[in-house]
């Protein structure tokens, strides 16, 4: 019994919560496939889609897996180095860019 | 005998909150993770590695559609059905979406229920989860015919950019294993819960410590993390 006590303190939510998440899980994605069904281009695309994803992922994190009620340094532990995926992001963006740059100057217009 | 956690024999070793907690935590030998278990932490560090494998997936995926100089074929066109007589962009897409994100729900609920040891219902949640992944899965087999009936290969496809192909089955594919893995995952565990393992302390992977129903958790952390792969594939792949 004494998992059991050990647990109540972090595990004990009433199911409501999971199914307001899931309804609001819905309405993200179904706003996310609105953005393409309405044909959204642009900086107007491609901000929904990046504000829906993030606040899906974080739901998801936050309440289904638990994290919001993890100690900090394992929450930590866990978010930082995939944050730092960002930085290889934007390393490979400008690397990606270079690349047709100087495909398009020494392919395309040269050929 | 009982397993206590080491925060209530030790009360002065409590979990501090804000930064003074992280500093506490990191800077005080074997307590970082003090009341988490090494099951869950084990499967986090997983989780992470796995990030990093997605991560790379995407990024070089990334790196291929921005870098060539031929047009990238429309995915929402790619992956458009005909129902009932009406042309729907990107709808197989969406409904895999909303059947794996259902499937998350019903996970959280059987965690919850599997803490308050209401044996029947979680094990029901787990088959239902199952279910809906199984179903994902199923349709992911339907695109992946349909797509190389249509003439899609890892080295070239008919609508453009030869890289569409090599990501497509690559970021898909990986996650598809990912979730036919978990459906497995789910199933095994679901009996064990449904059998009583966990009460009466079964010899078996994680049965063996009596009233423990953490692998419930940990199972549902590997499935909301193949959901929460899917976000982002959903939003940077056929989104984009």
């Amino acid at each position: 019994m004494a998992q059991l006590a050990t647990h109540t303190d972090t595990q004990q939510h009433p199911i409501r919560l999971y199914l307001v998440v899931w309804g609001w899980l819905f309405i993200l994605s179904l706003c996310s496939y609105l953005v393409d069904f309405f044909g959204l281009v642009g900086y107007l695309r491609w901000s929904l889609i990046l504000i829906f994803m993030a606040l899906k992922a974080g739901l998801i994190i936050a309440v289904f897996m638990h994290m919001a009620w993890e100690r900090l340094a394992l929450s930590y532990a866990i978010l930082v180095p995939p944050l730092v995926l960002l930085v290889f992001v934007g390393i490979m963006v400008f690397e990606s860019n270079y690349t047709l740059f100087t495909r398009l100057a020494f392919f395309v217009a040269g050929s | 005998m009982n397993e206590v956690a080491p925060d209530t024999l030790n009360p002065k070793i409590g979990r501090a909150p804000g930064w003074q907690g992280i500093v506490a935590d990191w800077s005080s030998d074997q307590r970082a993770f003090e009341n988490v278990s090494w099951g869950k932490a084990m499967m986090w560090i997983f989780l992470l590695s796995d990030t990093f494998i997605f991560g790379t997936f995407l990024i070089s995926y990334m790196t291929g559609r921005m870098s060539t100089t031929v047009p990238w074929p429309n995915p929402s066109e790619v992956f458009a059905l005909e129902i009932g007589g009406h042309h729907l962009p990107l709808i197989l897409i969406a409904i895999m979406t909303f059947v794996l994100i259902s499937s998350s729900g019903t996970m959280a609920m059987a965690v919850n229920f599997a803490y308050r040891r209401d044996r029947k219902k979680t094990a029901i949640l787990m088959l239902l989860t199952a279910v809906l992944g199984a179903a994902f899965v199923g349709m992911q087999a339907f695109e992946w015919s349909k797509l190389i009936a249509e003439g899609v290969r890892p080295w070239g496809n008919p609508w453009g950019a030869e890289q569409f192909g090599s990501s497509f089955f690559m970021i898909t594919g990986f996650h598809g294993t990912h979730v036919t893995i978990g459906v497995i995952f789910l199933i095994i565990v679901a009996r064990k819960v449904w059998r009583g393992d966990f009460d009466d302390g079964r010899r078996g992977f994680f049965t063996s410590r009596r009233g423990h129903y953490e692998i419930v958790e940990i199972t549902g952390l590997y499935w909301h993390f193949v959901d929460l792969v899917w976000v982002f594939i959903f939003a940077l792949f056929y989104l984009w």
